[in-house]
């Protein structure tokens, strides 16, 4: 099984002639971010240090919450109204939008996923003898997938747009496929959130 | 007539790969605390590396590839994909996994480390 790369010419596009000297300039990676980025994962690393409950929920559920509600609006409002858009309003939204993205997302969901094991480690809800471990494992199983999902086409459909978009002479073509890679794949990962919400809410209702 | 080139399918294969070690990372975790074979776990992890080992194959035969980009890209990837893979391993090494389950988990999270930055410098260099 092969698949074939995208048209290496330009395509006719609603791109008017001149479009891309227009473009906005931006990082593929917002390096402002980095510091910030940097101080969370400290956090992180000492809440797990530390073993302290607070900490760990603290991160889990704000970082959580962060990702869940994101993944939603996202894959529900952004991505549908990104898909309706003109291609040079797109290009603008997704040049002030995604290199932020690209920060966000794998921060939220390291934070998410190290704090919310930890401190299943602590309480022992990650034990096989918690009373709720099929749902632990449903969990799992959720969260499983949404990362195959993001990381094998979200993300490098993301990186792939802000690459292609700072070139001198974009291709139309690309920048539609990859963004309609990314506009689908968010509504999957929205779709698996609710899953997500159902299945923590659960959980916590004991 | 726009030119078209055949590549192999990194993307899909690589999302198998990791898949699979995703699989095997959700059998150890839901047997916690007890011992488990590592049977397995073992072989999902030989499976993932197999598809790691024949993406980095195929793609090294792709003729006219922009390594370039590629490496332009995957190189700070790969930085940031063994911080994260760092982080789980000291979760791991934190919570006193030892023997043969962390060493399935530690190379686990190497494919992880390297499939991920390849497929996104795959992604980015397979359009220039």
């Amino acid at each position: 099984m092969a698949d074939v790369a995208a048209p290496t010419v330009s395509v006719p596009s609603e791109v008017p002639p001149g479009a891309p000297s227009e473009r906005p300039d931006f990082q593929v990676v917002p390096l402002k971010g980095l510091p910030i980025v940097g101080v969370i994962l400290i956090l992180l690393v000492a809440a797990i240090a530390a073993g302290k409950l607070w900490p760990l929920i603290f991160l889990h559920v704000a970082f959580g919450a962060a990702w869940t509600i994101v993944d939603l609006f996202m894959g529900f409002v952004i991505g549908p109204i990104l898909g309706r858009m003109s291609v040079p309003a797109r290009i603008e939204l997704t040049t002030k939008l995604m290199p932020k993205m690209v920060l966000i997302m794998p921060t939220v969901v390291s934070v998410t996923l190290a704090a919310g094991w930890q401190l299943g480690v602590e309480m022992g809800t990650v034990d096989s003898s918690y009373y709720h471990h099929g749902l632990l494992v449903a969990s799992y199983i959720v969260v499983g997938v949404m990362a195959v999902i993001a990381l094998g086409l979200l993300e490098p459909a993301n990186i792939a747009v802000l690459t292609e978009l700072k070139k001198p002479s974009p291709n139309p073509a690309v920048i539609e496929k990859l963004m309609k890679r990314f506009i689908y794949t968010s509504g999957i990962i929205g779709a698996m959130q609710i899953a997500t919400l159902v299945i923590m809410t659960r959980i916590a209702a004991g | 007539m726009a030119e078209e080139r055949t590549l192999p399918p990194v993307t899909q294969v690589g999302m198998v790969s990791l898949a699979l070690i995703v699989a095997g990372g959700i059998y150890l975790a839901s047997h916690l605390p007890s011992e488990v074979p590592l049977a397995p776990a073992i072989i999902l992890l030989a499976l993932s590396a197999l598809l790691l080992a024949g993406n980095l194959l195929a793609l090294s035969r792709v003729e006219g590839f922009h390594w370039g980009r590629f490496f332009a890209v995957a190189k700070w990837a790969l930085l940031a994909y063994v911080v994260i893979a760092g982080l789980i391993e000291y979760a791991f090494v934190r919570n006193d996994v030892t023997g043969g389950t962390l060493v399935v988990l530690t190379l686990s999270l190497v494919i992880f480390a390297v499939h991920v930055p390849l497929m996104i410098g795959f992604t980015v260099a397979r359009y220039d």
